[in-house]
């Protein structure tokens, strides 16, 4: 049987799939929704993680050592601004995008 | 067969459609790092479904199905159903609803689940009206809040107290939550998971876009609303309800309501009626522990 658009076949187990089915596991770039971008003042940042827990995309790392703290995923990050709102030292401020990333 | 295009550890991925700073995915990114793999995501059309995804991609790891608003919990208990009778005693199945597809248009499919106690997660993040259409109100909406379908000057009724209802079906398990305190949250759907029975969880999901805030301010407002009473942690468990946190302000409600545009038509009345209402409620939950 011919493969029909939007019912791709599984042709490992010979079965065809029924209906619209999401085959791939994708991501959207999203960085690129971004007016703002989150800067961090490594001097002051102690390293808690907050910012981390909070942020909705998931995006941010914080490292225990080395000398930038917060590593941000530019790609996905959305510009939302929680993680600058969150941090309880405010040692995170939103400063505008100027057309990069 | 599943192509995975985009390289992470989390379950969910980092690019989702969602508003900026919208608290679902907050919800999403937690629910399914506590539940982990082993979980089937039963998905009714709304914001929620931007994690079944579009077309032929998905923005999550797990298996799921993506239904209509009024069969989310119907269709959650035909899968639980079939695993039980694969023998499969581990698989999770999660119905992820919004508060539209539970408090209006799916509640006799849920208050059915519940009745027959059917081995699934039910869990309504709720934002407070239809904010996948275009801010509809629903029923979950309170009142004085401006909708797209409510007059200018906010609703006029009350809203609808989901986990009173609930309550009343005597489920194993049931839990209202919020994003500022994310370890509770967590905690929450852990043990909701390792409930057998049905297990209701209702989540506090801030909506910048819907209720007119700044994005950065999600947390901030969930804490408010927890803080003045608006939105009240309890669990529900074997019969007993159990206050997690008390209000530090119970009744001050401005803090809470002048930070969102969708109270701006809000009169002094209804001000005093939404302070009234809250401090009702919370009498009526202190009452209802003690018994």
């Amino acid at each position: 049987m011919p493969e029909r658009r939007g019912r791709p076949m599984d042709k490992q187990a010979g079965r065809k799939l029924l209906g619209p089915c999401a085959i791939i596991f994708a991501a959207a770039k999203t960085g690129s929704w971004r007016l703002e971008r989150p800067e961090t003042d490594a001097g002051r940042c102690v390293r808690c993680g907050i910012c981390a827990r909070y942020c909705p995309v998931g995006t941010i790392t914080v490292h225990k050592e080395g000398a930038a703290p917060v590593e941000i995923d530019w790609r996905y990050c959305k510009g939302c601004g929680i993680c600058v709102n969150e941090c309880p030292k405010k040692c995170m401020e939103l400063v505008p995008e100027r057309g990069e990333g | 067969m599943y192509k995975i295009a985009v390289k992470t550890d989390s379950l969910v991925t980092p690019g989702i459609n969602a508003c900026q700073g919208c608290a679902l995915e907050l919800i999403m990114r937690n629910v399914l790092d506590v539940l982990g793999r082993d979980t089937v995501l039963i998905i009714p059309p709304g914001c929620s479904a931007m994690f079944s995804g579009s077309g032929i991609e998905s923005g999550v790891k797990v298996a799921g199905i993506q239904g209509n608003l009024e069969n989310s919990a119907a269709i959650a208990c035909g899968v639980a159903r079939g695993f039980k009778n694969q023998g499969n005693t581990h698989t999770k199945v999660v119905a992820f609803t919004g508060d539209g597809g539970t408090v209006d248009i799916g509640l006799q499919a849920l208050s059915g689940a519940m009745e027959r106690n059917e081995n699934i997660l039910y869990i309504c993040y709720d934002n407070e009206a239809y904010m996948n259409t275009g801010v509809q109100g629903s029923s979950s909406t309170p009142a004085g809040a401006a909708t797209t379908t409510t007059t200018p000057a906010g609703k006029l009724g009350r809203s609808k107290d989901l986990m009173r209802i609930v309550m009343a079906h005597d489920v194993p398990y049931a839990a209202s939550a919020f994003v500022a305190n994310l370890p509770d949250l967590r905690r929450k759907v852990r043990r909701a998971g390792d409930t057998q029975g049905t297990s209701v969880l209702h989540i506090h999901s801030p909506c910048p876009t819907g209720w007119g805030y700044h994005s950065s301010k999600s947390i901030e407002l969930a804490m408010e609303a927890v803080q003045s009473g608006a939105w009240l942690l309890f669990e529900f468990a074997e019969g007993r309800l159990q206050l997690n946190r008390e209000p530090g302000k119970l009744g001050e409600i401005d803090a809470y309501v002048n930070g969102q545009k969708r109270f701006r038509g809000f009169t002094q009345a209804q001000r005093e009626q939404l302070k009234k209402d809250i401090i009702t409620r919370y009498r009526t939950m202190n009452a209802g522990m003690q018994t």
